[in-house]
């Protein structure tokens, strides 16, 4: 009774996301300098019948005048949408194998696609390429309760691999807002990073073995459950994080990680982001082995989320005369013993209030606050896009610079005059940051009404130059995918690209993965 | 000297409402190295009283929260003096059984009553059922004990004149408005308010404020504490059945027509 109402409560502030429904030009008219090659061939009758020889009827979708196949074609930030007519989706590896032994033969390009919850516009045609859903395959395939390795499809949806592992009393040492959606094979593709980098690190190192199908249909199989394993080159690494351009991931085997027995949430409120920034320091070295992680928000990011979320109260009140602090930090500890967490995380507190450097803070007293806290940190992307779009960036920067890009970009909005909370007439809301200061990662997201020309040339390439001249990344977690193929140079010179564009030659020669993308 | 509103909320620890808890044996909950929480219904009756103490400046209101448990209940009378309650008492039932092993409902009423004679309440609050054993009638048990009158499953409350209170309770399809005479026990529903975050500095300085500290077996003498009721199972309840996502409407009826349900 009292879970359901809670459950309830959730439910009805995300069904807002639904927001109304505004019809997306193609990608290919907005972006006219990019041009369909011409060495693709077109999907015709003498194709469709051969995939109707390896899969059955319920695992192809057409698109049909009332059926655009739209949530396929279109990326979850209603930014990108493709035109592709056909959806293919396997149950099988060896079914995989064949449609791209198929599709590389006759040159048919392919957009492989996870959750569709990628934010650089890769999961999704550009033109008519097909496109290959891997929501099909979605069978845990085994568990080790020793090890804790667990091998499944790369169909398998994060939530659900957490949840599977959860009951035996381990966890996916990655956590994001899009769990719900997302799958494994998808986190392996973008090297997805997420809340929990801080405390598990990267996929580079809990990915134990994948499974996968090259363009000419070759199986590479390592699906092995070894941590040690240096015998010649470790050919899987090339594949996390290559954004479907390199082979279609079918199988992952990932070590997670024994359960913490206690979680803590922390919410606080600083205000300055050199005190945001000292808070981390003594976190670090105080909390130690049991901080998961540090995450930042700037006021203006909780004041979209706040009219995102009206039947969740903000935990933290403005001070006396109103003023609200600039920054709040989520703070979780994981261990395995909670008693100790609690002096630890406590006295930690104590501490940082008694040094000024925080204004306001609050401790989730059970699992409904800690939920709840978080969906102030998770729930940031949903409001800053709930208007009409979102321009987002997601950025390494050194720690002393990360909030100056922030600062810079509003500076620039407000210069061209683009920009206002309340004025419909000016394209930009707001301009907004948060992100995991754990690893250095922010995300600058710019809530806007509508996609507009003139605000992407106010941002590009100037958030990209800015990044280059602090010798940060152009992109941390997210990827390259259509949005960020041409900057590429901000981050990389030029015998790095090389000699990735000499590695995609090598894997797929006819360049049928993901066309337009990343390389 | 305006009229004194004495408020009691009895809490209780429980397991944390969002957990799966697990069966130890056939008749016991396995509660080992799992979270512990104030229950989610008491935690709505001491805002409440914390609302009304804020509302009521014309009344001299106070407000005293007590628990029945183990040691381990300072913890949540902690976050309620963080809160702002003025006075927090823990009754040990260390000697009884510690974690998990619960008094009946009516041994509750019983040792409360007693709290209760000393002749210091005016008003209880308190939830409408403890999330872990669901019985739903330790309120109606003190109200019949005292002699007092009751309002259950309230979502809205108000003092009227400092003597009375007028309280909204859901009814089967609507609400119903009562009003009723000082002294009352009201048991809160889901709708009444909710609870705010305890304030990072309020919790630092209730470490130092003191916890009255009563011992139920010797403090307690005159209550009966022999159990009336015997637990003679406790079971899981069924595993949901997964669900399947179907690509299309024909798809959706030749399902149903194999399984018969058209
Ligand atoms: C609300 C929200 C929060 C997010 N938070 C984070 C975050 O904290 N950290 C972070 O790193 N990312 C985050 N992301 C983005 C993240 O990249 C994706 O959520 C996720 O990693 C993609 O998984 P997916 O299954 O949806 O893949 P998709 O979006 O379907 O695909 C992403 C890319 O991988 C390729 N691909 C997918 N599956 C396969 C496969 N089996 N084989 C080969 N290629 C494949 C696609 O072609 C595409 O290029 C977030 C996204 C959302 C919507």
């Amino acid at each position: 009774m009292f879970k359901k109402a809670i459950v309830s409560i959730r439910y009805n502030s995300l069904k807002k996301s639904n927001f109304y429904y505004r019809s997306l030009s193609y990608t290919s008219e907005r972006y006219p300098q990019v041009q369909r090659d011409t060495k693709f061939k077109r999907l015709n009758e003498d194709d469709i019948s051969h995939f109707n020889s390896i899969l059955s009827k319920d695992q192809i979708l057409h698109a049909t005048p009332d059926n655009p196949l739209i949530i396929y074609n279109e990326d979850w930030m209603k930014k990108y949408k493709g035109q592709s007519s056909l959806v293919l989706k396997p149950k099988t590896t060896t079914q995989v194998s064949q449609i791209l032994a198929y599709c590389n033969k006759v040159q048919l390009a392919m957009v492989p696609q996870g959750g569709n919850t990628g934010l650089v516009g890769g999961s999704v045609p550009v033109f008519d390429e097909i496109i290959l859903s891997l929501s099909n395959m979605n069978n845990i395939r085994s568990f080790d309760e020793l090890t804790g390795v667990l091998k499944c499809d790369a169909g398998v949806i994060l939530q659900n691999a957490m949840d599977y592992v959860s009951d035996k009393g381990h966890v996916i040492p990655l956590d994001l807002g899009a769990k719900g959606s997302c799958q494994m094979g998808g986190v392996v593709a973008t090297n997805a990073g997420g809340l929990r980098f801080i405390k598990y690190g990267s996929l580079h190192g809990s990915v134990l073995g994948l499974e996968v199908v090259l363009p000419n249909g070759q199986i590479l199989n390592s699906m092995k459950s070894l941590r040690k394993d240096n015998t010649g080159y470790d050919w899987k690494q090339l594949f996390i994080g290559s954004e479907g351009t390199l082979g279609i991931v079918t199988g992952v085997s990932i070590l997670t990680a024994p359960k913490p027995k206690a979680n803590n949430v922390a919410f606080l409120a600083v205000d300055s982001f050199s005190n945001v920034l000292e808070v981390f320091k003594r976190a670090k070295g105080e909390l130690n082995e049991i901080l998961s992680a540090f995450e930042f928000m700037d006021s203006t990011a909780e004041k979209l989320t706040e009219k995102y979320l009206p039947d969740l109260p903000f935990p933290l009140e403005s001070d006396q005369e109103g003023n609200e602090p600039s920054f709040y930090v989520l703070i979780e500890t994981s261990g395995s013993n909670k008693e100790h967490d609690d002096n630890k995380l406590e006295s930690f507190l104590e501490k940082v209030m008694e040094s000024e450097l925080i204004v306001d803070g609050t401790i989730a007293q059970d699992e409904t606050e800690l939920t709840n806290l978080w969906n102030w940190r998770e729930m940031i992307p949903e409001s800053t896009q709930m208007n009409g779009g979102v321009y987002k960036y997601d950025v390494s920067l050194p720690l002393p610079d990360l909030y100056s890009l922030v600062e810079a970009t509003n500076e620039r909005l407000k210069k061209f005059n683009l920009m206002s909370e309340t004025e419909s007439s000016k394209p930009v809301i707001a301009a907004v940051g948060f992100g995991h200061i754990g690893d250095g990662n922010l995300h600058l997201n710019i809530a806007v009404r509508e996609y507009n020309k003139e605000v992407e040339k106010v941002l590009e390439p100037f958030i990209y130059e800015f990044v280059s001249s602090k010798n940060g990344s152009i992109s941390a977690e997210h990827g390259l995918g259509f949005q960020k193929k041409n900057y590429i140079k901000y981050s990389k010179n030029d015998n790095e690209i090389q000699i990735m564009k000499d590695i995609k030659r090598e894997f797929d020669p006819n360049g049928i993965l993901n066309p337009y993308k990343c390389v | 000297m305006s009229r004194q509103l004495r408020i009691l909320v009895p809490v209780k620890r429980v397991l944390d409402s969002q957990l799966k808890p697990r069966l130890l044996s056939s008749t016991q909950i396995d509660t080992a190295n799992l979270k512990f929480s104030i229950n989610p219904f008491d935690d709505i009756a001491i805002e409440e009283s914390l609302l009304l103490k804020k509302r009521h400046p014309d009344l001299q209101v106070s407000t005293h929260a007590i628990t029945i448990g183990p040691s381990k209940s300072q913890d949540i009378l902690r976050n309620c003096l963080a809160k702002g309650i003025d006075k927090a008492t823990l009754i040990s039932n260390e000697d009884k059984g510690g974690d998990g092993v619960t008094l009946e409902p009516l041994k509750v009423a019983h040792v409360l009553k007693e709290v209760v004679s000393k002749g210091e309440v005016d008003l209880i609050i308190m939830g409408k059922q403890a999330i872990d054993d669901d019985f739903n009638m330790t309120g109606q048990m003190i109200a019949g004990l005292l002699n007092w009158s009751q309002a259950t499953n309230v979502t809205k409350l108000e003092i009227v004149d400092g003597t009375h209170v007028r309280v909204v309770r859901e009814v089967d399809g609507g609400k119903e408005t009562l009003l009723a005479k000082l002294p009352l026990v009201i048991t809160t529903d889901l709708g009444l308010n909710t609870p705010r975050y305890v304030k990072l500095q309020s919790l630092m300085k209730a470490k130092k404020k003191p916890i009255e500290k009563l011992d139920l077996i010797n403090d307690f003498p005159q209550v009966d504490l022999q159990p009336r009721l015997k637990i003679v199972e406790v079971e899981e309840p069924e595993t949901k059945k997964q669900g399947v996502i179907l690509n299309s409407v024909d798809e959706l009826i030749a399902k149903l027509k194999e399984s018969k349900l058209v």
